[in-house]
């Protein structure tokens, strides 16, 4: 069980660059995004301060248009800084790269490609020394854990949403980011697949333990997967609300999370926040 | 079943959808549906056809009659009530000369249609018969390094369809081979597409024989000192230029305009830039680039024949206008012929491409 909280490890860099030990595996400091307009600056997020620790599931909650998904694109480096840093484990971000794992709200497959040759697409960029055969095992092996054993060759574009969304889940575990960022990866499923894709990530995280950051609108999903759920304020000049910890006992199951005691005050704390 | 499930398959893939009633009525047994769908799609096309002969029947005599009213007035006026009367008696035996020259009926332009064939046959039978005697003095000329005799005698109207179509083809593989990497280099660089589009946006809408004029320049003195054949060459490159454009525009804006989800795939991924043109960006703009091709290709084929025509090349183009030249009897039905020709063999190189089209769009709602 974690009990993270934000102050149990403050600093990953000394004054003189040299890093430490550290459980922090993604720090956002001073962190500011602004975008010009012709009548001026517009400010998105100003002054975001958040430290998130290795092998931690933190969910990120907040109104539509706060700037959360600006945040994670920044993190991902798709997105420009404007002000203050982010750092994975101490080295500042510059740019895209498959240390940061994206599952974007579409599942982006390539529709000419295989569901493999998907997965295979970045596994052959992340392991450019594993013989053939190995890349394809490890596609392979993802594809198996979100249920797609029999849907390897078939086109992207043949598959489902749901089952498109499994295949983009099985790319940004295969490369075995440091970080995976998740953007609303749910939204756009009807309830019951989502309920599916929702155990399914869960599943594969308990294995890989891969530090996590997932946007979402849903206050329940937030709870279920989240070690941590940050709320945001509403935009302009967005910054972190209230930070909430879910000290529920992993592995987790959707049963004991609705009957934990806590459930309900974890759910009110959060809606509450979001109704002011 | 199975099989009947696959011709409909293809018969939809080709855009030959419409032949589907026909598939359904004959494979299985045909439902109530399957009959009315069989009259809305057959019957009723049919018709159309049946109404436009019978325009075209009821305007070619119009029209004939009043060449044929004007010749006997004017026979009146000349040399007196004998010789229209003379006139009038000549045009209703049948007599060749003096048929009156007007649009021809849709009777005459198939007995056109089957002289061209016989002529074909005929044609034919001589170049197999000049072979068979050129065979042995040929060798001969071969073996003491002369050229050996070639067939010199006037092309059927077959000859032509397939001059015409080796010209197209040579034009559209040009076509395709400058329009589609320059299209992709363009479409890659805002700056590049920029500072060509001028170039672009000028030279796009110059006419068919602008183009034949400038390669003609060019070309001439290029082949100067060869024995080359210059007006097939002309023609091709002159077909090639003016078809370019639809292919050059359309990858350009395929290769400008792929999904930004896919580029954020690829810039987490951090594929290189080759990767990324080859994995990502070509592929996901296929689509518009055989847009562009099908495009390329009609409009190759519709200047073909006045390029042809301008360039004094075998081909369809010529043949058209030396009918119109000769003006013999049946110059005009033949004329016709060669309209329905033109456009039938149009039809079907559209088609063709639809179909490669079909098969490499990822998109199946996309290109109809």
């Amino acid at each position: 069980m974690k009990t993270a909280t934000i102050n149990t490890d403050t600093s990953t860099l000394s004054e003189n660059g040299i890093q430490f030990p550290s459980k922090v595996m993604l720090d956002l400091h001073n962190l500011k995004k602004v975008y010009p307009t012709p009548k001026g600056d517009y400010v998105v997020l100003e002054d975001l301060n958040l430290q998130i620790m290795k092998e931690e599931f933190v969910t990120i909650i907040g109104h539509s248009g706060c700037g959360k998904t600006t945040m994670l694109s920044m993190i991902a480096g798709l997105n420009p800084i404007s002000g203050g840093n982010i750092a994975v484990l101490g080295n500042p971000v510059k740019g895209p790269g498959p240390d940061r794992g994206v599952i974007f709200q579409a599942p982006s497959l390539m529709p000419w490609m295989t569901a493999l040759e998907n997965v295979l697409l970045g596994v052959n960029q992340v392991f450019p020394h594993a013989s053939k055969k190995e890349r394809k095992d490890i596609a392979k092996y993802y594809l198996h854990k979100v249920g797609l054993d029999g849907s390897f060759d078939k086109k992207a574009i043949a598959l489902s949403q749901g089952m498109q969304q499994r295949v983009g889940i099985a790319r940004a575990f295969a490369i075995k980011p440091k970080v995976l960022l998740l953007d609303e990866p749910f939204g756009m499923l009807d309830s019951l697949t989502r309920g599916e894709l929702q155990d399914i990530l869960i599943e594969i995280w308990n294995k890989e333990k891969i530090t996590a950051v997932m946007i979402t609108h849903d206050v329940d999903e937030a709870i279920f997967l989240a070690d941590r759920v940050v709320m945001m304020t509403s935009g302009p000049s967005a910054k972190i609300g209230d930070i909430l910890n879910i000290d529920f006992e992993r592995p987790r199951t959707r049963k004991s999370v609705l009957e934990h005691d806590d459930y309900y005050k974890y759910r009110k704390h959060l809606i509450e926040f979001l109704e002011h | 079943m199975k099989q009947s499930i696959t011709l409909n398959k293809i018969t939809q893939l080709m855009g030959f959808g419409f032949l589907k009633p026909i598939t359904a009525l004959f494979t299985g047994k045909p439902q109530k549906e399957d009959i009315v769908n069989f009259l809305k799609k057959i019957i009723v096309p049919l018709l159309s056809i049946l109404l436009f002969l019978g325009v075209w029947q009821g305007g070619s005599t119009a029209l004939f009659n009043k060449e044929a009213n004007f010749k006997i007035e004017k026979a009146l006026a000349d040399q007196g009530q004998a010789a229209a009367d003379e006139m009038r008696a000549c045009i209703a035996s049948g007599e060749i000369s003096c048929q009156p020259n007007t649009l021809p009926s849709p009777s005459q332009v198939w007995a056109s249609f089957k002289t061209l064939l016989e002529d074909h046959k005929v044609i034919s039978a001589d170049k197999l018969a000049f072979k068979e005697k050129t065979a042995v003095m040929n060798e001969k000329r071969i073996a003491a390094g002369k050229e050996p005799i070639t067939y010199t005698g006037r092309p059927s109207f077959v000859d032509q369809i397939f001059t015409s179509l080796k010209t197209v083809f040579a034009g559209f593989l040009l076509a395709l081979v400058i329009a589609v990497p320059i299209g992709v280099v363009i479409g890659l660089s805002t700056t590049l597409r920029s500072s060509f589009n001028w170039l672009i946006q000028i030279f796009k809408p110059v006419s068919p024989v602008v183009w034949l004029l400038l390669v003609f320049m060019i070309v001439k003195t290029l082949t100067k000192d060869s024995n080359s054949d210059s007006a097939f060459i002309i023609s091709f490159i002159s077909v090639g230029l003016c078809s370019m454009w639809a292919t050059l525009v359309n990858t350009a804006m395929g290769v400008s305009s792929v999904d930004k989800d896919y580029i954020n795939v690829a810039k987490v991924l951090k594929l290189g830039p080759m990767q990324k043109v080859f994995k990502v960006i070509l592929p996901s703009s296929l689509p518009l680039i055989f847009t562009g091709l099908r495009i390329t290709l009609s409009v190759a084929w519709m200047v073909l024949i006045a390029i042809e025509l301008l360039a004094q090349s075998p081909g369809l183009g010529s043949f058209v206008w030396e009918e119109f030249q000769n003006g013999a009897i049946d110059s005009n039905s033949k004329i016709i012929v060669a309209m329905f020709i033109i456009g039938i063999i149009g039809f079907l190189l559209d088609r063709i491409m639809l179909t490669i089209q079909n098969m490499v769009s990822f998109n199946k709602n996309e290109g109809v």
